[in-house]
């Protein structure tokens, strides 16, 4: 069973080869090393997932003490369950291909042998995070992340403004990380202990306070937000998008974003006995899900198309959360992973062909100078619209139907948030490889396809993408292979062997008004830019409500002006006026007195007779005048 | 014993070895950590009681030398002898010469040990008074701007908290039946009533209170920090304000035990007003030294606040945090120092860029001050968590209050290497050597040990447990008469 210790070292290992001897190796080298450290872990990881599947109980492993104090006791420790099975095969399957990808795309970086070491540090840190058996080894994995992230954002360190956005992804994430922090404080105060077996457990639960129990789902799920980039916590992601177009994939998108989802499933025990803060995730979730929606519509970065995108998709994860449906909300986290991947990756193509354009006005037409990356990034858009028996059709309806159970209002604003990815998706889709290109002369000349190593994971993904759905299909179709994905969670979940199901009537209902919500989308989308070949408006040319949702409705300078700014000030008055004027000031002016005193004696003995006798007779006065008194 | 004559006889010798002097001044220093792993090795893991008592008579049958060993004891020693001998082979460089730097910077090492050894008040107060003077030489000779000013106010204030614990320990001495002696153990075991206890203890807090710097007594700090020479400031931060920290966990609290319940929300008061105050200030800062002392203004306060809390995970949360301070103090302000010798200067603003030339340098750099902003598998992490802990379960507001470091420390650390580091080249940078064989060793180790304590930090949390285990009970039984 030590396998387990594999997995994590095997890329730690990658880290220390290419952040020490990586700058005397050649490139190529660097990054196959780096590449085959994932894989040693995403073999591993299957062998596991394999005995898993016969045998569903979590395989633990205790190593040291790591941190003993008092009653507090905490080991390093690792547990890989059915849970942490498939997120591992996450994390390192598609890990593995970003990585491959990345050797092509990154090849002529000079800092190629660091964003190796980098990624390979995100990889290890990644499963710390899922394979932890307690709070604190999540933690661990948590911050690792977050530190990896931010070193990936800034990895072109002499971009100031990419700088800055590393910077504000790190601060908003521990921002986050507080809130988790805390939570886990009151974690260890009531239960004594952070295992997740020992906290985890439903027979304990009953004797704490319910309130307690939702001030530690509030907590836990305000590190979610931070991480997962949710509402008011979101707005770093879309600034990360500073960095290499792969990070955007692993990171911001497929993997470490989604630890949020994974903290709450992971939890879903102390979920389940909070109606409140069931209702707090999925509030947030919505609200995320639909306003991101509502800022893609009108970004011109590709890009940041994307992040939105990713964001909203976030919401919706935390929506099926909040409606109890912890197995949808895996089924989109999996299937977001293969087709958001897949997106990132194909406009990391493109971005590469057009020598780093980013902004799809000055792209167009690209669909038969790169047909690899069209067709893949077709497939992927059609996925994440929930085209029928697209993988997204089949979570995303899934999770439709969920929240239809729990509200019918909330799922028509489900619908529309959907039909709003349906928009900006396909704007993005048509503007890019439809029409007449727009770039400069020289651009167009150069134009080509991607070679091998980044197109192969652009049709392994795109595979996944279309085919993902038959991982937890719905009975509707076929009643033997349904519900994979529930049947293979519910012993790490304790959930029903089989779900509570809508009538099939009902069900067929729902995905009729589904789909043709995405095909009013569809027939609008078309209308407007390929049959009106309509390109978006110049920055100058906005006004009304676009130009306040292509500004992202303002929340960064509403952030800036409410907190940023009265910190700084904070500052400067604490330092200047309290600490220099005042408290310094004051114990300067003992010194001063002193100074004073010392002048004043000093003058008092100038040698002259008659002060002497004058001071003598003073203080005889003073002498029989206080006896007298007294 | 030898801890303590050893470096001060170095330094003597040192003072008048010409050229030779720094290597003397090392070899003493050197010896004296190679004495402290001896007694790490003779040590009794497991044993809380004081272990290797040296004891003899000193001024009188009243006044012993007498030193000893415990858990706490000999992280601090393990700390003051492995810095010392950093801090020492730091200043070693082209532009120092001077042997008696060296000679101060050994005899300290001498006096600090001194300090961490004293199992007698009157000794414990003569090497706290000891280790003022070389620090002092050392700021007012070598330091820069303002420097006699700053040393003077910083020598005038600590030298009057001082005296209010000279005060403290004589009262406590004239309580005693005739034949008393300033022996811990017998100083210790006076029984005082509250209100003499809050005396005598404001005394000696007085004292450790200027030192750590508790607020709102720490207006001689940053200058001192900022114009100090680099190994004055890493002696300062590094060492000398453990004196105080370590001073409230062995003196102050076994004491004075009837007070506690009187100084308790006092001091975690004060360290977590301290925590926000430093860190709040250190957002703006523009010299690198002077951010680096107002940051070390936030983490003393949390770590003086997590002693007051008196329990297990409070004060062994603090011997960790105040181990690991040490040391990424020590790599920041020797980070600094080689900025500004390469680049001239060490304001952010005028620098930038930096990483580009000397990209090992950036790296470490970077790991240091991922340790200072107690990132998972760095040295601040453990600690930090134990101290945070241990307030948030004294009181909520308290912890989240000082759980708002985790922020504010990020904001102020990596905003300063952003701006000395990243972005373009600005400034006196484009000539800057990547770090040379002696800087690479000395910031190898540095990081080895950030990443080290890290990974297993259980090691020093073992060899502190049992005695700090000792000391709370030992302050716990007089409360619990009291209550």
């Amino acid at each position: 069973m030590e396998n387990l210790l594999w997995i994590i070292l095997s890329p730690l290992a990658g880290f220390a080869i290419s952040g020490l001897a990586g700058k005397y190796l050649p490139k190529g080298t660097t990054g196959w090393i780096a590449s085959l450290a994932v894989l040693v872990s995403f073999v591993l990881s299957f062998s596991l997932f394999n005995g898993l599947l016969s045998n569903p109980a979590a395989i633990k492993k205790e190593y040291f003490t790591f941190i003993g104090s008092g009653n507090f006791h905490v080991n390093f420790a690792l547990s890989v369950d059915r849970l942490t099975a498939m997120m591992m095969l996450i994390v390192t399957g598609i890990g593995f291909l970003i990585h491959v990808y990345s050797i092509s795309y990154m090849h002529s970086d000079e800092g190629f042998y660091k964003f190796f070491a980098f990624l390979n540090l995100f990889i290890f840190n990644m499963l710390i995070l899922i394979m932890g058996s307690n709070f604190l080894m999540l933690f661990f994995g948590w911050e690792g992340v977050g530190l990896c992230s931010y070193l990936l954002i800034g990895f072109w360190y002499q971009n100031e403004a990419y700088g800055k956005a590393a910077r504000k992804a790190f601060v908003m994430n521990r921002i986050g990380d507080l809130g988790l922090l805390i939570g886990i404080f009151l974690i260890a105060w009531q239960f004594g202990s952070l295992d997740y077996d020992k906290v985890l457990d439903p027979a304990k639960l009953v004797a704490i306070a319910p309130g307690m129990i939702t001030a530690i789902c509030v907590l836990l799920f305000i590190g979610a937000m931070g991480k997962s980039a949710q509402i008011p916590l979101y707005t770093w992601l879309p600034d990360a998008m500073a960095g290499p177009t792969p990070v955007s994939a692993l990171i911001h998108a497929a993997t470490m974003v989604t630890a949020g989802i994974y903290l709450v499933v992971r939890t879903h025990v102390l979920f389940d006995m909070s109606v409140f803060a069931r209702e707090f995730v999925l509030i947030i979730g919505l609200c995320t899900s639909i306003l991101a929606a509502l800022i893609g519509l009108k970004q011109n970065d590709i890009k940041k198309v994307l992040a939105y995108s990713t964001v909203s998709q976030l919401g919706f994860m935390f929506i099926a959360l909040g409606s109890q449906a912890y197995v949808a909300a895996m089924f989109h986290l999996t299937t977001h992973a293969f087709f958001k991947a897949l997106l990132f990756l194909g406009s990391g193509s493109v971005i590469h062909a057009l020598d780093g354009e980013q902004d799809i006005r000055k792209m167009g037409g690209l669909r038969k100078a790169m047909p690899i990356t069209f067709w893949t990034f077709l497939l992927g858009t059609l996925a994440i619209c929930g085209f029928p028996y697209f993988s997204g059709f089949f979570s995303k309806d899934e999770i439709l139907a969920e929240v239809y159970k729990h509200n019918v209002v909330l799922w028509a604003l489900c619908v529309g948030s959907a039909g709003l990815t349906c928009i900006y998706m396909l704007r993005v889709l048509i503007v890019t490889f439809w029409g007449t290109f727009r770039g400069s002369e020289e651009q167009k000349h150069h134009l080509h396809e991607s070679p091998a190593l980044i197109t192969i994971p652009l049709v392994i993904l795109a595979v996944l993408s279309v085919f993902g759905g038959i991982l937890n299909l719905p009975p509707l179709l076929s009643d033997s292979i349904a519900h994979g994905m529930h049947h293979f969670l519910s012993p790490a979940l304790n959930l029903a062997e089989v779900p509570e199901e809508l009538s099939p009537l009902s069900q067929l209902n729902l995905v009729v008004v589904t789909v043709v919500v995405l095909a009013l989308a569809f027939w609008y989308v078309r209308h407007k830019y390929i049959a009106k070949q309509v390109v978006p408006e110049t920055d100058d040319a906005m006004s009304g409500m676009g130009k306040v949702m292509a500004n992202k409705f303002y929340v960064d300078e509403i952030f800036d002006a409410s907190l940023v700014e009265p910190i700084e000030k904070t500052s400067d008055f604490t330092y200047k006026w309290l600490d220099r004027k005042w408290i310094d000031g004051l114990v300067n002016s003992f010194g001063k007195i002193a100074n004073a005193m010392s002048n004043l004696y000093g003058k008092m003995q100038n040698g002259n007779l008659e002060y002497y006798l004058l001071y003598m007779v003073a203080g005889i006065i003073l002498i029989v005048g206080y006896n007298l008194m007294k | 014993m030898e801890l303590i004559l050893i470096p001060i006889i170095a330094g003597f010798t040192a003072a008048f070895a010409g050229k030779w002097g720094r290597w003397v001044a090392l070899l003493g220093s050197v010896t004296a950590l190679a004495i402290t792993f001896g007694f790490l090795n003779k040590f009794q893991m497991g044993n809380g009681e004081f272990q290797m008592i040296w004891d003899r008579i000193w001024f009188s049958s009243a006044i012993h030398f007498k030193t000893g060993i415990d858990g706490i004891t000999m992280i601090m020693l393990l700390l003051t002898n492995v810095l010392g001998v950093l801090i020492l082979a730091s200043a070693i460089n082209k532009t120092n010469r001077n042997p008696v730097l060296f000679a101060l910077i050994v005899g300290m090492q001498g006096a600090l040990n001194g300090v961490f050894l004293a199992m007698d008040g009157i000794m414990f107060y003569i090497f706290w008074e000891l280790a003022l003077i070389p620090i002092y030489f050392i700021c007012a000779m070598w330091g820069e701007g303002n420097r006699f000013a700053t040393t003077l106010k910083f020598f005038i204030y600590t030298f009057i908290g001082s005296l209010a614990m000279l005060a403290s320990l004589i009262y406590l001495y004239n309580k005693m039946p005739a034949g008393g002696t300033f022996d811990y153990k017998a100083l210790l075991a006076v029984n005082l009533t509250e209100t003499e206890a809050i005396w005598v203890g404001a005394g000696i807090l007085l004292a450790f209170a200027v030192k750590i710097p508790l607020l709102p007594l720490h207006s001689w700090q940053p200058d001192t920090y900022t114009e100090a020479p680099t190994a004055g400031s890493m002696l300062l931060s590094a060492i000398m304000l453990k004196m105080g920290l370590y001073g409230l966990i062995r003196w102050f609290f076994p004491i004075v035990p009837e007070a506690v319940l009187f100084y308790i929300p006092l001091i975690i008061g004060a360290g977590i007003i301290g925590v926000l105050y430093g860190a709040i200030i250190a957002i703006r800062q523009t010299d690198m030294k002077r951010l680096v002392a107002f940051s070390s203004l936030s983490h003393v306060g949390l770590i003086a606040a997590g002693i007051a809390t008196l329990t297990m995970e409070g004060m062994q949360g603090a011997i960790l945090q105040m181990f690991s301070h040490g040391i990424n103090i020590f790599g920041l302000f020797f980070a600094i120092d080689i900025i500004q010798r390469r680049a001239g200067t060490r304001e952010l603003g005028s620098i930038g860029g930096i990483a580009k030339q000397a990209p090992r340098f950036a790296a470490l750099f970077l790991i240091v001050v991922l340790g200072a902003t107690a990132v998972p598998f760095t040295n601040g992490f453990p600690g930090e968590l134990l101290l945070l802990k241990s307030v948030f379960n004294y009181h909520t507001v308290w912890g989240i209050c000082a759980g708002l470091t985790i922020i504010f420390c990020a904001v102020y650390m990596l905003r300063m290497y952003q701006m000395s580091m990243l972005g373009k080249e600005k400034g006196d940078v484009y000539l800057f050597p990547d770090l040379a064989l002696r800087e690479l060793g000395l910031m190898g180790i540095t990081v080895a040990m950030v990443i080290g304590i890290g990974i297993y930090p259980q090691w020093i949390l073992d060899i502190c447990g049992p005695s700090v285990h000792k000391t709370i009970l030992t302050i716990q039984d007089t409360v619990g008469v009291l209550k």
